[in-house]
């Protein structure tokens, strides 16, 4: 659809389309980039978010709205992203938003066509959170390539409710509506199946988040700080250390103002 | 285990465990399980159909992204754009005018029977009208044409070829090769441009990109681009050449303002904001079949329409303002007259007129009221009886001592010059700085008036004018 009004001229400069409702459930849409996240979006909220078909368009956290059997959903569109740890602009944004704003659903939106590269996003917000379903669109470009998706066998492998969609179409749309719903209003509890890391790693994170639980009292998942943490990727764990109150180190913060400074 | 322990303590007992596993092997580990994991359930989920569509994806993009034809496509499908909105908008933009001119007499009857004093009646028909009829003419039908079929090419997939065919040329320049995709998205709207080029990671090259993106000609420039060369680039040639040559002009200067863009990224990657560029993986996304009628529907209403709405809606207050300061006085002075007295010399010295710039300043909320300000300029002061067609348009511009090097240079002008005052805004809203947004502002106008007074020299030099 192009370029629109909203996103556009001096409608650009508004960080989102609404303020954040507190009676509203809050939904983040993640996703790998061009796999149609703006338009599952437009299509759920009826907003006209520019999408286009390229790779990061989205930069901002647009917002948006929709009810569903009365009740009230905010959307927030993350930009499009493969992973959640690494420390890419786009990538931070993410992380920041579905760690640390506490999303009531996160919605995982996956390109049918390439599904091996968008679980690896998957398996990463599952790691999160439980309260995650999958949004498996462009099942049109699937069925024109004549790939088969068994999509009860993947909602199995996860552990997570699977949505096959059209969105340009707006088909599966009312199903996923449905689905967000039910984990929202906690009737759906869905039990992802986290990936396992070798012996060793496991032993260490098994240490760590027996230390970490009391601590982060059920804020964040323990198992994936007690992982990032053996990472040590720096901007996750300034984020981390922030997170637990910890003041951030003298030359951490140096570091911080002169990126900003140099800009 | 009821100790509760401190997070500090737990922070080194992480870095302590990670030390002695090596956080490199324990980072492979965590991916290399990812990908696996990801690996095996796609294998178990997936069934390839027997019938294996060809891969006529790649193969296009081998075309597309040659070194050879790469160029040659990019030039020619931007001149074939610009051909097909040329040679379509004249037949349209001509009943336009017709129609819009007869509104008039119509619109003059009911106002004299209204009983209307003859000033009102002069600045309502003469200063506003008028202005208004050439513009919708001028403008509407060529944004009407142009902008669906440039949606239609974003939607296709097509502008990451673009910026997989220029990242190259950035990497000379010492920019970030995204900063292709901000460029893109300046062809829109600089504002949306420069907010997009948050994607850029380094500081550094994002300032390039902000800095360089009002170089890229925007929704509300194109209009005025296409109309003067429609208006004054055809005139030199044959009938059957018109739109072929006004094409090849606006695709010209754009050309010009993106290698002014380059040169610019070059000097400050060079001088002021020095480093190396950053690499990066640009992917490219599948080709997917456009939605024709929703394209067709939102760049009409969102793009045609809305620009067209604000040149209206911006520029109808504005003209009554220039009518009043053209015909009040004060001390025998006429404020507009000399405003544009005052900027005469320099407007002389670049190929333009002091009006012109005066439309340019006055212009600053938005580009696409520059050319219906500069109209309402000339109708205040010269007494054009006249006005019944589009080819009075063009009468009254060289009543006012235009000439085709006249619109060449305001075609460059209009390229390059300070962004708008949306963009200047997002400007300063993203860096932060006065200092950036000042030099955002100055940066293309140094490089504006450089480029038409080369232009100007050069014209009166082999004396072509």
């Amino acid at each position: 659809m192009g370029l629109t009004r909203a996103s556009s001229g001096l409608n650009a400069l508004r960080e989102s389309f609404i303020s954040l409702n507190a009676s509203s459930f809050l939904i983040a849409l993640a996703g790998n980039p061009n796999c149609g996240k703006s338009t599952v979006f437009n299509a759920l909220t009826g907003l006209k978010q520019h999408t286009g078909n390229w790779p990061g368009k989205t930069v901002t956290l647009a917002r948006g709205r929709y009810s569903y059997r009365g009740l009230d959903f905010t959307l927030v569109d993350l930009p499009g992203t493969y992973s959640l740890l690494a420390s890419s602009v786009e990538e931070q944004i993410a992380r920041q938003f579905i760690c640390f704003a506490h999303p009531d659903v996160v919605i995982v939106v996956v390109d049918a066509t390439c599904l091996e590269r968008n679980l690896n996003l998957v398996l990463q917000v599952l790691e999160t959170t439980p309260r995650v379903v999958v949004c498996l669109n462009l099942m049109d470009e699937a069925r024109r390539k004549k790939m088969l998706i068994d999509v009860p066998l993947l909602s199995q492998e996860l552990g997570l409710p699977v949505v096959p969609t059209v969105a340009r179409d707006g088909e599966g749309l009312e199903k996923l509506k449905e689905i967000v719903a039910a984990i929202a209003a906690g009737i759906l509890h869905p039990a992802p199946k986290t990936v396992r890391y070798n012996q060793a790693v496991e032993a260490a994170v098994i240490t760590l988040e027996k230390q970490l639980q009391p601590l982060l009292n059920g804020h964040l998942n323990a198992r994936w700080v007690a992982l990032r943490l053996l990472e040590g990727e720096l901007s996750i764990r300034q984020e981390l250390e922030q997170h637990l109150g910890l003041a951030l180190p003298q030359n951490v913060i140096q570091l911080k103002t002169k990126k900003g400074v140099s800009a | 285990m009821n100790t509760r322990f401190k997070p500090e303590q737990i922070l080194e007992r992480a870095d302590g465990i990670a030390a002695h596993l090596g956080r490199e092997n324990i980072r492979d580990s965590i991916v290399t399980a990812l990908y696996s994991r990801a690996e095996s359930i796609a294998a178990r989920v997936v069934k390839q159909g027997t019938a294996r569509q060809p891969d006529w994806d790649r193969k296009l993009d081998n075309i597309i992204t040659s070194k050879l034809l790469g160029y040659p496509l990019m030039l020619a499908l931007l001149g074939i754009i610009f051909w097909i909105t040329i040679s379509a908008a004249n037949i349209p933009s001509q009943l336009l005018a017709r129609l819009l001119f007869g509104l008039e007499d119509l619109l003059s009857a009911l106002l004299i029977t209204a009983g209307a004093p003859v000033w009102l009646h002069d600045l309502l028909l003469q200063g506003l009208y008028r202005t208004m009829a050439w513009v919708v003419s001028v403008m509407l039908p060529p944004m009407a044409i142009f902008f669906p079929l440039f949606t239609l090419l974003e939607d296709l997939g097509y502008l990451p070829r673009v910026a997989f065919n220029l990242d190259n040329l950035f990497k000379k320049a010492g920019a970030h090769g995204k900063q292709a995709l901000t460029m893109c998205m300046g062809f829109g709207c600089n504002a949306a441009g420069v907010i997009s080029c948050r994607i850029v990671d380094s500081p550094r090259e994002r300032l390039i990109a902000i800095l360089t993106n009002n170089f890229s000609p925007c929704n509300g420039r194109f209009p005025t681009l296409i109309a003067l060369a429609t208006i004054f680039m055809g005139g030199l040639v044959t009938s059957a050449y018109r739109s072929l040559t006004a094409a090849t002009v606006v695709v010209g200067t754009i050309l010009l303002s993106i290698a002014m863009m380059f040169f610019t990224s070059w000097l400050l990657s060079r001088t002021i904001l020095k480093g190396v560029p950053s690499l990066f993986t640009l992917e490219l996304p599948p080709y997917r079949c456009p939605r024709v009628l929703q394209v067709l529907v939102r760049s009409l209403l969102d793009r045609t329409i809305f620009v067209l709405a604000r040149a209206v809606i911006v520029a109808a207050p504005a003209g009554i303002i220039i009518w009043i300061l053209a015909n009040i006085e004060f001390n025998n002075l006429k404020p507009l007259n000399f405003l544009a007295g005052w900027l005469q010399p320099l407007g002389m010295a670049i190929g333009m007129d002091g009006y012109i710039l005066l439309a340019f300043i006055l212009g600053l909320p938005a580009n696409e009221i520059v050319l219906p300000i500069l109209l309402m300029c000339y109708l205040s002061t010269c007494t054009l009886t006249e006005a019944g067609s589009l080819a009075d348009l063009s009468t009254l511009l060289i009543q006012n001592g235009w000439t085709w090097l006249t619109a060449f240079c305001v075609m460059l002008f209009s390229l390059m010059h300070w962004p708008c005052g949306t963009t200047l805004l997002t400007i300063f809203k993203e860096t932060r700085s006065l200092k950036w947004t000042l030099l955002a502002a100055v940066i293309p106008t140094i490089c504006g008036v450089a480029v038409c007074f080369l232009f100007k020299q050069i014209a009166a030099l082999l004396e072509v004018i």
